[in-house]
C-alpha cells in the first residue's frame, strides 16, 4: 500500500476539464489525485523538431476512426499544451441550438448570459487577452485584408498567449518553449500542486468499479514513457468522487469499458459525438496579386510567404455567426497554421486533376508551402458520431510508438452537416479567389475521414435523460459521484474554438462537486481565487455558486 | 529477379515515389518513375523513415510490399497489361498505373485502406517533415523536402524566432457585435 491508494477525488486526465476542478478542490481542502496517461513535459523539453520522439509526437494523440479522426493532447496539461490558445466565447445562439434532437440541446439553466461569469473566471485565470493589429501575424493580417477586400469584417481573436514572450516561431503545437502560451502548466496545475494535489503521469485509466459504501475504484495501467504501446504494470486507487476528463474521444470509452462493473450506462454515453463541424481549407496565395490588389508587403520587401511565421490563429471572420440564420448555416472562418506532417498530406490541389492529395501536382503545391494560407471552418454539425466497442486499453489500438492509433469512432456526416460544410467552403472560395488572389481547396475527407481537433459531446449534459448522459451539474445519470467535466460534456458544436467554453463549464461544475464531496463527509469548501490570486472573476460567481449544479 | 530485400526496397520506393514523385537517380532507375523534376520522397528518406521502428509499420513492410505486387499483378491482368517479369510487379507498372492502383487501395471502403494510408502518410512525412531526422540537422544537410518547402535555418540554439511577423496595420473593420472580451456576441 502506498499513501495514494485511497483519496477523496480521482481526476482522469489533466486538460481543461481535469485541471480546473483539480485546483479548486485541492484549494478547498480535498485530497486530489490526477491520473494522466501522457508524460509530464517541462518547458525545456518542448522542441522545435519534427523528429519522431520529439515533443511534437510525444505530446499528441491522433486517432483514426471510421469517417472521423481526432487529434488531441497526450501529456500533463492535455490539449492546453498543444493547442493554439484561441479563446473566444461561444455566441449566444449556440446555447439555443436544437441540433439533431428537435428540442433545445443545452440544459435550460445554461445560456451565454448564465455562463458569462464562469467565462470571466477563466479569462482571469489563464489569463485570456484581446489582441490588436500589431499582434496579428502576417497570415492573420492577410486573412483580414482578404475579408475586407470582399466586403466582410475580421477580428483579431482573443488568445491565451503572452505576446511579449512570443517569438512567433509557429511551433506552439509541439508545446511552447518560451512559456508564452498560457497552457494549464502555467496556471491551474501549479496552483493545484501548491495546494497538495498529486499528479501521476503515464497512468492510463482503463475502467472504474463501484466498491463498498458507494466509493469507486479506478483501475489504471502504467504506460512506458517512450513507447506508449508498452504498458508495464497496473494498479488501482479508491475515491469518493471520480471526475472523468479524458477528452471527448476517450471519456466515453472509459465509461463503456466500466459498464460491466458499474451497471448500465445512460444511452447517450458514446453517442452524439460532434467534431465541432470542423473543416480545413488550404489556399495557395498569388503573391503578386496580393501586392497589386491588397497593397500588402512585409518589412523585408516580401509580400506574404509567411505561412510558417506566427502563432496559430490570430484573425477570424464572424459574419456568419448570425443568430437569425437557420441552424447549420452559421459558422466562423479562422486563419490557422498547421505544421507539416500532421496535416499537409490532406491538403488538396486546388482545381487539379485526381488524385488531388498525392502525386506530382501535390508536390508542386508543397513547393509553394510558404505561400499557403490555411482557413479553419467551424460549422454546426449533427452530433452524428457514435463509438463502437471499446479497444482493449485506452481509446485506440496504438499503431505507432507515439501518437498514431486506430479507434472505434464512427462518423457518417448527415446532409445537414454536409450542407454546413459546403456553405462554408463556398464562402471561403468567394473570399479567397476574388480577383485571382488565391486558389483554394478543402482538405480531403477520403484519407482519414473528417479531421477534428475539437471533439465534443460524446457524454453530454442536458435536461433530457434520453439524449444526455449527464445531469446539468455534470454528474453521470444513475451513477452518483461520477462527474464528467471535459469536452465530452459540451452538448454540441460551438461554431468557434471550444476550450474557453469547456473551461467555463468546468469552472461552473465545481460548486456541485464540492457539495457531492461534502455529502460524502469530505471537509472541503468552495471559493478559491484565480490561480494567480486575483479575485475579479470570483466576485461574480460567488453569488452564483449556489445555483450551479442544483 | 533480385533478392527478397531488393524486391521489398524497390517496391516500397515505387510506392513512395507515387506519393511524392521525383526524378530518376540514374538512367535505369526503375523504382523511381521520373514523373517530377527534383528529388521526391525516396531521396528525402522515405525508406529510412519506414524503417524507423517508432512508426509501427516497419514489421509490416515485407507483407505490404508483397501485397502491393500481388495487387499490381491483378491490376495488370484487369487492364490487359504485360509486365516486365524481371521487375517487381508494382515497379513494372507505369506511373499512371501506379497512381491508379494507389488511388484504389486508399479509397474509402477498400478493406486494406488503413495499411495503405499509413504507408502513404509516412512516405509524405519523409518529404514534408523529415520525421526521421532532427529538423535543424535535416535543413543543415540540405534535406530536399524541407528545402523545397522553403524552410530556413533556425537560430544558433536550434530554435526559430521571427522578430518581424506582422504587417502592423489595421486591415479590416471589426464585427459590429464584438463584445468587450473580444468575442462574438
Ligand atoms: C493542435 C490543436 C490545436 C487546438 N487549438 C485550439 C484553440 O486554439 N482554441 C481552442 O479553444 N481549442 C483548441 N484545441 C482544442 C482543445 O485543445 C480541446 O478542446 C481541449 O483541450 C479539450 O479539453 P479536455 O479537458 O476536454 O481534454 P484534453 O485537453 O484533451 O485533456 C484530456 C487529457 O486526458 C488524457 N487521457 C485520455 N485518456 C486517458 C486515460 N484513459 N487515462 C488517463 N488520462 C487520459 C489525455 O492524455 C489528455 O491529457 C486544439 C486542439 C489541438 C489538438
Amino acid at each position: 500500500m502506498n499513501a495514494y491508494d485511497k483519496t477523496d477525488v480521482v481526476i482522469v486526465g489533466s486538460g481543461f476539464g481535469g485541471s480546473i476542478p483539480a485546483y479548486h478542490l485541492a484549494a478547498g481542502g480535498a485530497k486530489v489525485t490526477v491520473l494522466e496517461r501522457g508524460p509530464w513535459l517541462e518547458t525545456k523539453e518542448f522542441e522545435h523538431d519534427y523528429l519522431l520522439g520529439s515533443s511534437y509526437t510525444r505530446a499528441f494523440d491522433f486517432v483514426v476512426g471510421d469517417g472521423m479522426s481526432v487529434l488531441g493532447g497526450n501529456c500533463v496539461g492535455g490539449g492546453s499544451v498543444v493547442y493554439f490558445a484561441a479563446m473566444p466565447r461561444a455566441p449566444k445562439f449556440v446555447f439555443e441550438r436544437h441540433g439533431s434532437i428537435g428540442r433545445r440541446m443545452w440544459p435550460s439553466a445554461l445560456t451565454r448570459d448564465t455562463l458569462e461569469p464562469w467565462y470571466d473566471r477563466v479569462s482571469d485565470s489563464l489569463p485570456v487577452s484581446t489582441q490588436d493589429w500589431n499582434d496579428v501575424s502576417y497570415a492573420g493580417g492577410l486573412w483580414a485584408a482578404l475579408c475586407d477586400h470582399s466586403g466582410r469584417t475580421a477580428n483579431p481573436a482573443p488568445v491565451a498567449v503572452d505576446n511579449d514572450r512570443c517569438v512567433n516561431c509557429n511551433f506552439m503545437m509541439a508545446g511552447c518553449r518560451f512559456d508564452a502560451k498560457r497552457s494549464l502548466l502555467t496556471n491551474y496545475l501549479p496552483a493545484a500542486l501548491a495546494h497538495g494535489a498529486k499528479i501521476r503521469p503515464l497512468h492510463e485509466v482503463q475502467r472504474i468499479e463501484r466498491i463498498d459504501d458507494g466509493d469507486y475504484r479506478v483501475h489504471f495501467n502504467i504506460v512506458d514513457d517512450e513507447d506508449y504501446r508498452v504498458q508495464s504494470g497496473s494498479g488501482t486507487i479508491d475515491a469518493k468522487v471520480v471526475i472523468i476528463a479524458a477528452g471527448a474521444g476517450a471519456t466515453p470509452v472509459i465509461l463503456q469499458r466500466s459498464e460491466s462493473a458499474l451497471g448500465t450506462m445512460p444511452h447517450a454515453v458514446g453517442r452524439y459525438f460532434s467534431g465541432n463541424g470542423e473543416r480545413l481549407n488550404t489556399a495557395i496565395i498569388n503573391e503578386e496579386r496580393v501586392r497589386e490588389v491588397l497593397g500588402l508587403s512585409r518589412e523585408d520587401g516580401k509580400v506574404y510567404e509567411a505561412n510558417h511565421i506566427g502563432k496559430g490563429p490570430t484573425v477570424a471572420n464572424w459574419d456568419k455567426l448570425d443568430g437569425s440564420l437557420p441552424e447549420y448555416e452559421r459558422y466562423s472562418l479562422e486563419q490557422l497554421y498547421f505544421p507539416p506532417g500532421l496535416g499537409t498530406i490532406l491538403a488538396q490541389v486546388p482545381g487539379g486533376d485526381e488524385p488531388r492529395w498525392f502525386g506530382p501536382q501535390k508536390k508542386e503545391i508543397l513547393k509553394q508551402w510558404a505561400s499557403w494560407l490555411t482557413i479553419f471552418l467551424m460549422t454546426e454539425d449533427d452530433n452524428e458520431g457514435v463509438f463502437g466497442a471499446p479497444p482493449p486499453t485506452g481509446n485506440a489500438y496504438r499503431i505507432s510508438q507515439q501518437m498514431l492509433g486506430r479507434g472505434p469512432l464512427k462518423y457518417d456526416p448527415t446532409p445537414n452537416t454536409l450542407h454546413g460544410w459546403s456553405l462554408a467552403d463556398a464562402e471561403c472560395k468567394e473570399i479567397l479567389e476574388k480577383d485571382g488572389l488565391a486558389k483554394v481547396a478543402p482538405w480531403t475527407n477520403d484519407v482519414v475521414g473528417a479531421y477534428t481537433v475539437h471533439p465534443l459531446a460524446s457524454c453530454r449534459i442536458g435536461d433530457d435523460p434520453e439524449t444526455s448522459a449527464l445531469h446539468p451539474n455534470h454528474e453521470l445519470r444513475n451513477h452518483p459521484g461520477i462527474f464528467v467535466t471535459d469536452s465530452a460534456s459540451v452538448p454540441g458544436a460551438l461554431t468557434v474554438n471550444p476550450a474557453m467554453t469547456i473551461a467555463a463549464l468546468a469552472e461552473r461544475s465545481v460548486p456541485g462537486i464540492v457539495r457531492a464531496l461534502q455529502a460524502r463527509g469530505v471537509d472541503v469548501t468552495y471559493g478559491a481565487p484565480a490561480p494567480d490570486g486575483s479575485i475579479t472573476g470570483r466576485r461574480a460567481v460567488s453569488k452564483l455558486s449556489l445555483v450551479a449544479g442544483s | 529477379m533480385d533478392s527478397d530485400e531488393q524486391v521489398k526496397v524497390s517496391t516500397l520506393e515505387a510506392y513512395a515515389d507515387t506519393i511524392v514523385p521525383g526524378e530518376k537517380r540514374f538512367p535505369d532507375d526503375h523504382a523511381i518513375a521520373g514523373a517530377s523534376a527534383g528529388p521526391g520522397a525516396v531521396v528525402a528518406g522515405a525508406l529510412e523513415l519506414l524503417h524507423t521502428e517508432a512508426t509501427g509499420v516497419t514489421v509490416g513492410l515485407p507483407y505490404l510490399a508483397q501485397s502491393l505486387n500481388d495487387h499490381a499483378k491483378v491490376y495488370a491482368k484487369e487492364h490487359d497489361l504485360t509486365l516486365d517479369e524481371t521487375l517487381p510487379s508494382f515497379v513494372a507498372l507505369s506511373f499512371v498505373d501506379r497512381t491508379a492502383l494507389v488511388r484504389q487501395l486508399t479509397a474509402p471502403g477498400h478493406p486494406e485502406k488503413d495499411g495503405w494510408v499509413s504507408l502513404a502518410l509516412f512516405c509524405n512525412m519523409s518529404f514534408d517533415s523529415a520525421a526521421h531526422k532532427h529538423t535543424a540537422e535535416a535543413i543543415a544537410e540540405g534535406h530536399p523536402g524541407l528545402l523545397a518547402m522553403g524552410y530556413t535555418a533556425p537560430d544558433e540554439d536550434g530554435l526559430w524566432r521571427f522578430p518581424k511577423f506582422s504587417y502592423r496595420r489595421e486591415l479590416a473593420q471589426l464585427h459590429p457585435d464584438t463584445t468587450p472580451s473580444g468575442s462574438p456576441a
